[in-house]
């Protein structure tokens, strides 16, 4: 790959406390963790002076240098950041490699990943997540990109409260083109449900896998007719079910625009409490309506008994006043 | 900058080559010819022999290409990743080359400050999804190589599907070694749509022939025909990107 073997490792293992040089702009960083690595370099934690930021080693200059025109134009975007912003690009003259390796910082985003926040706090919070998710890509396609690489692992949630934002551009591409990186599981074309070009129905099928995959323990794998495989999964599970209209348009890619699937998506959240409540309200009217009647027929025995006794009583004084 | 057609030869293989001559010597002999020599080795469980491993190294190396080694499960994702990546490497190559056409010196992208990388990418990145692209497909069918076929089949259908989200025209072809007259055995001719190989596969030769390096010679040799035969009918040389000749 771009990425040798040897190199990678060694980039993957710098011990903490290892400084970082940038020769062009002389700013120095102190590597603190390992945040993650992906297929075209290692991202680690680190501090320049009292800030905390996160460091983007590789020595593939030409991906890196992608990636670096991506933050760049999303940090021109208004409004809400749409991923990590950039900092800085420079390149260090390591002593642990002959050549010089590329780097870029950019804002540290502290949070907890996607599938883990999901465990945590329960499934309910999956439609939710991704409808905000939905947001962020409907602006994202609107700058007239697409995110392509989209899975839990690319999606931090930051809060409280709990707000999701979008980690790795390495796979974002504009509109049109060949989606440059993806996994397998989140692509529809794995699946066979669609081309990789890049539009924002490629992306709309990822959310939905991301749904699918986080309210679903156990790994999927793809066995044959990838479609009727996903919707025998969404069936099987009581929670995705409820979904299955929004989930099954996306999957088709039958959604052009990620505000359309968003406006489904929560229709279809408050449909389900809703109904929820109603299940609940109603045994409990019901007790109260049995209750009411149970009272009634216990009302009229009462009015039995004491007519009898009134009218047992009645007798026995007309005996009485008979015998005397 | 002239936009001509990129070419490929992808080589997917599980060891050993045992008949003729050095395939690496081959890839090198491509290279030369401005076509590159892409190498995925594919491992049933337990790991590749050593000598495998070098050999697979090797040929991409003279090939100037990629190689790559990986289990048959993860083949879809690393055929698709490696042509893309060399497309990536090659326009890198020329790029480059043009830099230090304009720039006068030894300048390269490693050179420039890391902004200006940024707008050297973005040329290379255009290039890449438009740039025309030839690639010819040479599967091993030797011995151990036969369980892994239908995998090799889809990640072939998944390569198409990748390239063909591209704006750029793909073509593939697909041979066979050994064959059964020739070293190598043409399966499918020069076509955008690479799902026709559903079609093919048929009764493999067994046998412990394994001609790596005569098979690769032999797909040199149809990049060639293809180029005369065409040259014959429009009567003018196509413009190829030769990174060898720039």
């Amino acid at each position: 790959m771009a990425m040798s073997h040897t190199s990678k490792n060694r980039l993957c293992n710098l011990p903490t406390g290892t400084v970082v040089t940038g020769k062009w702009h002389g700013r120095s960083y102190r590597l603190l963790r390992r945040l993650g690595s992906g297929a075209n370099g290692v991202v680690y934690l680190a501090e320049s002076g009292r800030t905390r930021v996160a460091v983007k080693l590789s020595d593939d200059y030409a991906s890196l240098a992608s990636e670096m025109n991506i933050l760049r134009r999303f940090s021109k975007v208004q409004g809400a950041a749409l991923g990590p912003s950039l900092l800085e690009a420079d390149d260090w003259q390591s002593p642990f490699a002959r050549e010089t390796i590329p780097f870029y910082v950019m804002e540290y985003i502290e949070g907890e990943n996607f599938a883990s926040f999901i465990r945590r706090r329960g499934k309910e919070w999956a439609p939710v997540l991704v409808v905000q998710l939905l947001s962020v890509l409907e602006r994202l396609h609107q700058e007239g990109w697409v995110f392509g690489d989209l899975k839990p692992d690319n999606l931090i949630i930051t809060g409280p409260p709990p707000s999701v934002r979008l980690l790795d551009v390495g796979g974002t591409t504009m509109q049109g083109r060949a989606v440059k990186e993806f996994t397998e599981l989140y692509d529809r074309g794995y699946w066979g449900l669609g081309s990789r070009k890049a539009e924002p129905s490629y992306d709309l099928f990822a959310a939905a896998m991301v749904m699918i995959s986080s309210c679903c323990p156990g790994p999927i794998e793809k066995k044959g007719d990838g479609r009727a495989q996903l919707l025998a999964i969404i069936e099987a599970d009581r929670f995705l079910a409820q979904y299955k209209d929004v989930l099954q348009k996306a999957l088709d890619g039958r959604y052009q625009k990620a505000a359309d699937m968003r406006r489904d998506l929560l229709a279809a959240s408050s449909r389900q409490t809703s109904t929820k409540n109603e299940r609940k309200a109603a045994p409990g009217r019901r007790s109260r309506r049995q209750a009411k009647r149970r009272g009634k027929a216990r009302g009229i025995v009462e009015t039995v008994v004491i007519a009898a006794a009134l009218l047992g009583a009645y007798g026995l004084y007309i005996y009485w006043q008979l015998a005397m | 900058m002239r936009t001509g057609t990129l070419r490929q030869i992808l080589l997917i293989t599980d060891g050993c080559s045992n008949h003729g001559e050095d395939p690496a010597a081959m890839a090198a002999l491509a290279r030369e010819q401005g076509i590159t020599v892409n190498v995925i080795g594919v491992l049933d469980k337990d790991a590749m022999d050593e000598s495998g491993r070098r050999e697979i190294e090797a040929i991409a190396a003279a090939g100037g290409g990629m190689s790559q080694v990986v289990y048959a499960k993860q083949l879809s994702q690393t055929v698709q990743m490696v042509t893309r990546q060399a497309m990536t490497q090659t326009l890198q190559g020329l790029v480059n080359r043009e830099l230090k056409q304009i720039l006068g010196s030894d300048v390269s992208l490693e050179d420039l400050p890391p902004d200006k990388r940024g707008q050297v990418m973005e040329v290379v990145d255009e290039l890449g999804e438009t740039v025309a692209l030839d690639v010819l497909i040479l599967i091993d069918t030797s011995g151990s190589m036969k369980t892994k076929l239908p995998t090799v089949k889809e990640a072939l259908v998944d390569l198409s599907l990748s390239l063909n989200a591209r704006m750029g025209e793909n073509r593939f072809s697909v041979f066979i070694f050994p064959g059964k007259r020739a070293h190598a055995e043409k399966m499918i001719d020069w076509t955008p749509r690479i799902e026709e190989l559903t079609a093919v596969f048929p009764k493999l030769a067994s046998g412990g022939l394994t001609p790596t390096g005569p098979a690769l010679r032999e797909a040199i040799a149809y990049f060639d025909r293809k180029r005369s035969l065409r040259s014959w009918i429009s009567g003018g040389d196509e413009p190829y990107i030769e990174e060898s000749s720039l």
